[in-house]
């Protein structure tokens, strides 16, 4: 399990990079949020994967050190999928405002009509 | 409960600022106080700091390594001191006028939200908590920068998100990493726990992954292109309150991760943030000179000398850290300051080009003199607060015979020098090539004399400053003192 997640960690990431690299905005949004996601997984897997079971301690129960899963990354996960949410949102409009002013989605063509 | 009021002051200034949004003149005012009391709460707290040593805040009552830590050691204080400085001269420019469709949308609220997130970041004693209010930060800034919606702006402002967008991406997989390796997020445990934990490989990663993070936010070469291309586009107050805030949490971040992870050495950390630093002093400077707008050079030159503030780091003696926490705070007066002087010219002439500004200093020679503070300042033409911090880095470059270094930071100096003497010229001393200057009030003086004053005071009261920052430096490099007061033991 671990290798499948490591793996598909590091697919999102090589996208991400992919795509930011690319020349048009819109690629570059899904680029950054498929680099969110695969910072998520990494969180998540880089943790250690705990199969079928809570994040909660029962009462009275031996203290086991494997009985539970680690609730922090997943608040850790959970705070970043909000962050990148509002962010992500923020840049859509952002962007829709750039392509209205300019026409373009090319950020090369963009930056050559500012100069 | 002094911990948590740097947080909670711009929050309620915020929060109150969205009730009245349209009472400009309370508005300001409120702005203006707001920012007052943030910088009352952080000298309070410099004070009880100074006296008492580190102060600790569990948030919620939780125990250390469990709940969110809030940690003010001297470097802390120090910085959140100049936060309040710099918001009350920000908030203060307001009152000769804002663009009243800026300021109908919420500006002096970002301007507090903004404040919000680098009081958090400075305060903040877990690493995952740094991450949050860099977003804070960020998403106010994101918002200020594209607050007026013309197209350079908007695509300046693009660029500027897409780069800090990225640069969150890298510190959370780094944070991930860290976590996965060490179980713990706290400051203090991590650098209780890290030493023992750590592998060779991962140690690297992580090393490496935090400089591209905070060398993006606090613009390090080669990872500094975004910041001039867009911090010449906002109007002068917010370029000045980014100038002066935003890449020092970088380099604040920068210093405070790598003192406590990697304190023992054994990476490549400390001597490639030394080359980056002099890389990032000789391009900054070396671009600066060939620039015609007067923002734009600013641009280059606090790129330029923010490679001042992490050599100390590099070096990792005493004396080169104080000397980079001493410029931290000097680099964040002058070119806060310099900014507003580029306000100035907006307002009188509608240019920040070189070429098209000139004769102010027949017609205003009161604004040719303030304005020569901060330039020689910046320069550190002795014996002005640039000049000390200086001589402290190349002291202690000379120090650990590093002398190309110091070779390095006088030529830079030189440039400096060159470049910000080429811009009072051109400014004030040439004939001026057009219409006469537009007249300016005394409020969208009062920030920069205020600003001026306080450099001239940092020169006077450059000893006890000075104590201070060795007192941080002291405290960063043998953290010992930090684990004991944040863990209890």
């Amino acid at each position: 399990m671990e290798l499948l997640l490591a793996v598909v960690a590091g697919v999102l990431y090589a996208t991400g990079f992919y795509l930011l690299l690319r020349r048009r905005m819109a690629q570059l949004i899904v680029g950054l949020g498929l680099l969110a996601n695969g910072s998520n997984v990494l969180i998540f897997t880089a943790a250690g994967l705990t199969r079928s079971r809570p994040p909660i301690v029962v009462e009275h129960a031996p203290a086991a050190a494997a009985s539970f899963a680690d609730p922090v990354p997943q608040a850790l996960i959970l705070t970043s999928i909000v962050i990148g949410f509002g962010v992500t949102a923020f840049t859509l409009v952002l962007a829709r405002r750039v392509h209205a002013s300019s026409a373009t989605d090319d950020i090369d063509e963009i930056a050559e009509k500012r100069s | 409960m002094l911990l948590v009021l740097p947080i909670v002051l711009p929050m309620a200034t915020a929060i109150l600022l969205q009730l009245v949004p349209h009472r400009v003149r309370l508005s300001r005012v409120l702005a203006f106080v707001g920012a007052l009391a943030i910088l009352a709460a952080a000298l309070a707290l410099l004070v009880r700091v100074d006296r008492g040593g580190i102060q600790v805040l569990q948030v919620g009552g939780w125990p250390a390594p469990f709940g969110i830590t809030l940690v003010a050691d001297v470097f802390s204080a120090l910085l959140l001191v100049m936060v309040g400085i710099i918001g009350a001269v920000v908030t203060g420019t307001s009152f000769s006028g804002v663009d009243p469709r800026r300021e109908a949308t919420g500006y002096h609220a970002l301007i507090h939200v903004l404040l919000m997130g680098v009081s958090g970041a400075f305060l903040t004693g877990d690493i995952f908590n740094l991450y949050v209010w860099f977003e804070v930060m960020l998403i106010a800034s994101f918002v200020l920068m594209a607050l007026h919606r013309t197209p350079v702006q908007l695509q300046a402002a693009f660029t500027y998100v897409a780069l800090n967008l990225l640069a969150s991406a890298v510190l959370l997989t780094a944070i991930g990493l860290l976590y996965g390796q060490a179980g713990t997020l706290n400051f203090a445990d991590l650098a209780r726990v890290w030493p023992e934990r750590r592998t060779p490989g991962l140690d690297s990663a992580l090393a490496m992954l935090f400089l591209t993070a905070f060398g993006i936010k606090a613009a390090l070469f080669p990872l500094f292109f975004w910041l001039p291309a867009s911090y010449h586009t906002p109007p002068a107050a917010i370029g000045a309150l980014f100038a002066g805030l935003l890449t020092k949490v970088g380099v604040y971040a920068l210093i405070r991760i790598a003192t406590l992870l990697f304190r023992d050495g054994g990476t490549i950390l400390y001597p490639l943030v030394v080359v980056l630093s002099a890389t990032t002093m000789v391009v900054g400077l070396v671009a600066a000179t060939g620039q015609r707008d007067f923002r734009r050079v600013l641009s280059f030159n606090l790129v330029g000398h923010i490679g001042f503030t992490t050599v100390g780091l590099g070096l990792f003696t005493p004396l080169a850290l104080a000397g980079s926490i001493l410029y931290v705070v000097h680099h964040m007066l002058v070119i806060t300051s310099l900014f507003l002087v580029s306000g100035l010219f907006l307002r009188m002439r509608r240019t920040t080009d070189l070429a098209n500004l000139g004769g102010l200093y027949r017609t205003q020679p009161a604004v040719a003199a303030l304005a020569m503070i901060p330039l020689f300042s910046l320069a550190g033409v002795p014996p002005l607060s640039g000049f000390i911090a200086k001589l402290a880095i190349i002291t202690a470059a000379i120090e650990v015979r590093r002398y190309g270094l110091a070779f390095i930071a006088l030529a830079v100096s030189l440039l400096t020098l060159l470049s910000m003497a080429r811009s009072w010229q051109e400014a004030f001393w040439k004939p001026a090539p057009g219409a006469p200057a537009a007249p300016i009030g005394r409020a969208l003086l009062a920030p920069i004399l205020a600003l001026a004053i306080l450099t001239l005071g940092l020169t006077v009261a450059a000893e006890p400053v000075f104590d201070r920052c060795r007192r941080a430096a002291t405290q960063l490099l043998h953290p010992d003192e930090y684990i004991q007061a944040v863990l209890g033991r």
